[in-house]
């Protein structure tokens, strides 16, 4: 009750090609998070899932039924998005009803369903009252408790961490991991940040232009990036790529992790000085500029006391080094 | 407000131009009610003057009054400016949904279209309009005027709904639509309300010319049963003499309905710009 198959979508705006043919399963209870940067048509894939936009091209079935032509509220998806987009005049309650009520659901389920979910994302005090009352966390509740009320096959998440700040953002993505595990229900999530994507996904699609780029678990993606684009995109901070020909190798480029640098005052295999340090606590970032690798970042766990200025000697780990051919795939 | 944008001169030069100005605004709306409490050899001695119990005399008024008709006259006034009011947002904020949200062929021309109006007066056409009664027999009806003034505010309307339709949240529409709400019920439910102020601002721009016509009703609809405030008052301007007692008196009465009409629409727009924010 809750698979999704997307057959060779293509969309295009004019002549603007947004998604470039996209195919993807995804199976039922699957938490699969799309991320990519802006522009890169996970928004519209998404849309396109919901029946917001038309495709160009393609198919969309969910649960084996082919939904290509069917209009949002009839293919038992729920959307939760960015802005909320709470009805303002009406209370919370109503606007977790008002889907329901349009489809015909008895008064009575509706209410059952309404105290199930508010109390699941403790929102019994506010029943009552309008969307303007509430905080933009309570809010953004309301949006996820609209969604859990329809049960429906596909849960639709597009953004819904942006608007909020950062602790808050940590509260609600813990909140939607474990409606996921309460729920065991199919969720799709588009975010541009890889940490949600990271920590929430069971399978994260990375889109660029357009593209899928690589499919997998969050570790996968990790350990065996498809490609430099998906290499650079997974992991904070960003990877270093080194200029192969700089360091005399045969790949086009050099891919180190800044955690899979070790730093070393005396000797190492990269000599470079410190441009700056990031003191973090938990770890330190150093931004080392080596004669033979350019500018690279390190991260260290723990305190580090390096002033900038100082020269350091820079090794990576080679059993984690990724080696990338002129097409940008990794060489295995 | 802060110390550093408040000085006592500059805060005495903003309030007199202000005051300058409301005044200029005022002073001709000041002098017809003044008027109009007055005795004609008053009006003429002293214009500039308010009443003193000397002059005062209510003749204006009763004259207004007693003509009988001029209720009437009121209540065609009143009839035509809130039909045509009710017509121009109904269907501009309609077409400006449309042109605003949906993407369909020739959708940018249709609004230039539909905006073109705004640059042509549509005084040009009386002779075309006025065939165009004739025949369909609609001469000397409220319907020819409501009929003239909706597509002479609609143009107006279509152009500032149409900018203000567009910054009404997508995901709050497509939030409708996944909750199976129809397109018109997203419409009425969600949009317009949500666009509220800038209909009070169009209905404001909107009313006032349509009040105060006096060509339309002249030429379209000037039979006794179908008189307008403008056109009634009219009768009192004679051409040799001219009442100005019940003239003054039938404008002051005249700014009356179109005073409260505004009072409800500019309430509108107050509670609009205060209470919008729904993120």
């Amino acid at each position: 009750m809750g698979s999704l198959k997307i057959e060779n979508v293509k969309k295009a705006f004019g002549p603007v090609e947004v998604l470039k043919g996209i195919d993807l399963e995804v199976t039922d209870g699957e938490f699969v998070v799309f991320v990519g940067p802006s522009g890169c048509g996970k928004s519209t894939l998404l849309r396109v899932i919901a029946g917001l936009e038309d495709s160009t091209s393609g198919r969309v079935v969910i649960d084996g039924a082919d939904v290509s032509v069917t209009p949002p509220a009839k293919r038992g998806i729920a959307m939760v998005f960015q802005t909320y987009a709470l009805y303002p005049h009406l209370t919370v309650k109503n606007n977790m009803g008002l889907g329901l009520k349009q489809a015909g659901t008895p008064a009575a389920e509706i209410d059952r369903r309404i105290g199930i979910a508010s109390s699941m994302l403790s929102l019994e005090p506010y029943l009552e009252r309008r969307p303007a009352e509430l905080s933009g966390g309570q809010r953004q509740r309301v949006a996820i408790g609209r969604a859990v009320v329809r049960e429906p096959k596909l849960f639709l998440f597009d953004e819904p961490l942006s608007n909020l700040d950062a602790a808050l953002r940590v509260n609600t993505r813990l909140e939607i991991a474990q409606l996921h595990r309460r729920l065991k229900a199919t969720m799709i999530y588009v975010t541009h940040d890889q940490v949600e994507a990271m920590t929430l996904a069971d399978k994260i699609v990375v889109l660029n232009a357009g593209r899928i780029e690589q499919i997998g678990g969050p570790m996968e993606l990790y350990n065996a990036p498809a490609n430099e684009f998906v290499a650079g995109f997974i992991g904070s901070p960003k990877m270093n790529f080194i200029d192969g020909a700089r360091l005399g190798e045969t790949a086009k480029t050099i891919g180190v992790r800044p955690e899979h640098l070790t730093v070393n005052p005396n000797s190492g295999a990269w000599k470079g000085t410190v441009v700056h340090a990031e003191h973090l606590g938990a770890d330190t970032n150093l931004y080392l500029d080596c004669e033979k690798a350019g500018l690279i970042t390190v991260r260290i766990f723990g305190v580090y006391d390096a002033e900038p200025g100082t020269t350091l000697y820079a090794t990576p780990d080679p059993a984690k080094t990724y080696r990338f051919g002129a097409d940008g795939k990794t060489i295995k | 407000m802060s110390t550093a944008t408040r000085s006592l001169p500059r805060t005495i030069g903003a309030h007199a131009i202000l005051l300058t100005y409301t005044a200029i605004a005022l002073f001709p709306v000041i002098l017809v009610i003044m008027n109009s409490f007055k005795s004609r050899a008053g009006i003429f001695s002293a214009p500039l003057t308010p009443p003193t119990p000397g002059t005062f005399d209510l003749i204006g008024y009763t004259t207004v009054i007693g003509q009988g008709d001029f209720i009437h006259y009121f209540q065609n006034s009143l009839v035509v400016t809130i039909g045509s009011l009710f017509f121009v947002l109904l269907f501009g904020a309609m077409a400006a949904f449309a042109l605003s949200e949906y993407r369909f062929r020739g959708n940018t021309l249709m609004g230039l279209y539909l905006a073109l109006g705004i640059m042509i007066p549509i005084r040009l056409a009386t002779v075309a309009i006025l065939q165009l009664m004739v025949a369909s027999g609609l001469v000397n009806t409220l319907t020819a005027l409501i009929l003239v003034y909706t597509a002479q505010g609609l143009p107006l309307a279509v152009f500032i709904l149409s900018e203000f339709m567009k910054q009404v949240s997508d995901d709050l529409k497509n939030a409708g639509r996944i909750d199976g709400l129809s397109e018109y019920t997203i419409f009425f439910r969600l949009v317009v309300p949500l666009v509220r102020p800038s209909m009070a601002t169009v209905a404001v721009f909107t009313m006032i010319p349509i009040w105060n016509d006096l060509w339309f009703p002249l030429i379209l609809a000037p039979s006794e049963e179908t008189k307008t405030v403008t056109l009634g008052a009219q009768l009192f301007l004679g051409q040799f003499v001219t009442n100005w007692n019940a003239i003054l008196a039938a404008l002051s009465l005249a700014i009356l309905p179109v005073l409260v009409l505004y009072v409800i629409f500019s309430r509108q727009l107050i509670r609009g710009i205060t209470s919008g924010a729904v993120k």
